[in-house]
């Protein structure tokens, strides 16, 4: 028996994310009182696999074909399918971001494997083997039992502490073979985002609503982004409107993140909103109503006006900076 | 060329949640039950992807696994556009159990494209869509953000962790959509309504299937502390609440 865990990589790297799977997937071997094999797929060198280990990996089965070199979720599925057989796995984690939405699913058929996505706390019990899962959009929690032999998990992103579990990792390169007739992703182009913090990957986001009224008036909260290392976010009507990119809208129908501080300048605080950002580990709301939604969900706020406080609060960035 | 687009029925998503006595299902007395926001979406796209006359769609079938009480849903769907729709006569139990039902259909009506929701914002299991392409071993793109045929070919952009890429795969197959893949969603017209009393809604008997998972409790998040405010002219402040007492800064 074992834990199998897959370990995306973006060219070539892993990120605190990949860490925090291991980390997660270690937490649920000790219970299970067994070891952890992390699988990546990918050109990923002996030095940054080795990493998995310090969280708890003790076994990194690393799988460099040209042939996977485009995202294909069939075949993708097949080759993580193959190895969960070989490794015996009876729990197998996958993050919850775009690339584990589209092959733990397919894995579960694949598997007759139950599937729990979007966890955020260790298995509540093993018999039943019952997770902890985000429902009805933040809005409850579930407590859901999975009752196939094999389980599927997919984990929210920054909802686990990284811990270090320093193992002696062995890495195991492995050729599976791939059945061509299964890669049928095609890719015509890529366009890549550089230079900025992603969304997605971001501890700080700073984010806007419709009370900043103007797109002329985003440069102070993008220097206050700037100036905290954070992402850039906002509401729907601003990206709708064209104020801001497409992705940079958060909520229900935008992204959803779990950052470590959100920060909401002129946002109302919409259930819809809430949605994508309530995972957020502290909320500071800026809102010119003090009856605003808003700071019902915000652990800090400052009721006043957007164009007037994010100058005070970018000088006072600068000064405890210095 | 065949479009079938999956719908889920969820409460409003303005909704107070209330859980009914067990604590393990959510109270729906006075719940207003709409099409899932994403499911809208994907219909709306279907929808303009057959006004193109040149794409060749025939027709665009919206299929729902739940019971009679989700007749409204699926009516608005058929007010919005769509030209016909086939509901699976079952409790939508879990994912599993949804998604085997649709691919049993689909084995049997040939589609060239399905369509999924990226989600469904009541139980937020990203799942219905991959599981019904593993269930019929054909493709499946995911994280779509636009699709659109050329000279026949379904060209999709897909979202990645930092960037976008542009894919095609062989019909038939199945597209998650996320944001983008339509504007706004299509608003029912009154002629619309009316003709969608008299489209036909074909029911199927579920097939006998056990799903692999059950919700046996539901919890409300915790609560957070109640907002701690700082004077608007004093954001060092909140600088040293951040730094000090939240630690994130
Ligand atoms: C199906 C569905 C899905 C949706 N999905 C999403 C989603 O994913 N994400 C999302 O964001 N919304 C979503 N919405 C929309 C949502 O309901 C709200 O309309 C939206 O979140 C409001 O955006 P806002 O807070 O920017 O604007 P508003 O609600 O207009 O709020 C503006 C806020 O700014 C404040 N303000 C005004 N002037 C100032 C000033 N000078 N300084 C400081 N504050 C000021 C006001 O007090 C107000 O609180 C969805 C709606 C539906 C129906």
């Amino acid at each position: 028996m074992s834990v199998l865990v897959y370990t995306e990589n973006w060219d070539g790297k892993f990120k605190k994310f990949s860490f925090e799977l291991v980390s997660y997937a270690t937490g649920v071997a000790k219970m299970l009182n067994t070891v952890v094999t992390a699988v990546s797929i990918g050109k990923v060198d002996e030095s940054e696999l080795s990493k998995l280990g310090n969280y708890g990996a003790t076994k990194i089965i690393s799988i460099n074909n040209e042939q996977l070199a485009v995202f294909d979720s069939q075949s993708y599925t097949s080759v993580i399918a193959e190895i969960s057989v070989i490794e015996n796995a009876s729990v197998i984690i996958i993050s919850n971001n775009n690339t584990g939405k589209a092959i733990a699913p397919r894995l579960s058929v694949r598997l007759k494997a139950g599937l729990g996505s979007g966890i955020s706390r260790l298995p509540l019990s093993l018999e039943p083997f019952t997770v902890y899962k985000r429902t009805y959009s933040g809005n409850a929690f579930a407590h859901l039992v999975i009752r196939s032999d094999i389980k599927i998990l997919t984990l929210a992103q920054n909802s686990f502490e990284l811990v270090e579990t320093p193992a002696n990792a062995i890495i195991e390169n492995l050729n599976p073979s791939v059945d061509g007739s299964l890669l049928k992703t095609v890719l015509k182009d890529v366009q890549k985002q550089s230079g900025k913090v992603l969304l997605t990957d971001a501890d700080i986001v700073v984010s806007g609503g419709r009370g900043m009224k103007s797109p002329d008036n985003w440069p102070p909260l993008v220097e206050l982004a700037t100036l905290l290392g954070a992402a850039t976010a906002c509401s729907r009507p601003v990206s709708d409107e064209g104020w801001r990119p497409h992705e940079e809208h958060t909520g229900q129908t935008g992204k959803i993140i779990a950052p470590n501080l959100y920060i909401a300048v002129g946002i109302s605080g919409a259930t819809q909103h809430l949605a994508g950002i309530s995972s957020s580990k502290y909320i500071v709301a800026i809102n010119s109503d003090k009856d605003a939604p808003i700071f019902q969900a915000a652990q800090y706020g400052i009721v006043g006006d957007a164009m007037k406080v994010l100058p005070k609060l970018v000088e006072a960035v600068k000064e405890i900076r210095k | 060329m065949k479009i079938l687009v999956c719908i889920s029925n969820v409460p409003d998503t303005t909704t107070k949640i209330k859980f009914a006595e067990g604590n393990n299902s959510i109270d729906t007395t006075g719940i207003q039950w709409v099409i899932n926001p994403w499911d809208e979406l994907s219909l709306t796209r279907a929808l303009e992807l057959k006004d193109d006359a040149v794409n060749g769609i025939k027709a665009v079938t919206v299929i729902h696994v739940g019971t009679a009480a989700s007749e409204p849903t699926i009516r608005k769907a058929l007010a919005i556009g769509a030209d016909d729709a086939i509901r699976v006569n079952a409790v939508s139990s879990d994912a599993w159990f949804v998604a085997y039902q649709i691919a049993e259909v689909a084995k049997k009506e040939q589609f060239d494209l399905i369509i999924c929701g990226i989600e469904s914002s009541d139980f937020n299991g990203s799942a219905v869509g991959g599981m019904i392409s593993e269930f019929l071993g054909i493709p499946s793109v995911s994280a779509v953000s636009s699709i659109k045929f050329e000279n026949g070919q379904p060209v999709m952009i897909r979202e990645i962790d930092g960037g976008k890429e542009v894919v095609t795969v062989p019909a038939p197959f199945v597209a998650i959509v996320q944001k983008g893949i339509a504007k706004e969603p299509r608003i029912a017209a009154m002629r619309g309504i009316m003709i969608a009393r008299s489209k036909p809604v074909k029911l199927i008997e579920p097939v006998a299937v056990d799903p692999l998972t059950q919700i046996v409790e539901l919890e409300k998040p915790a609560p957070r502390a109640a907002c701690k405010f700082v004077d608007a002219d004093n954001p060092v402040q909140l600088l040293d609440l951040l730094q000090n007492e939240a630690k994130v800064i």
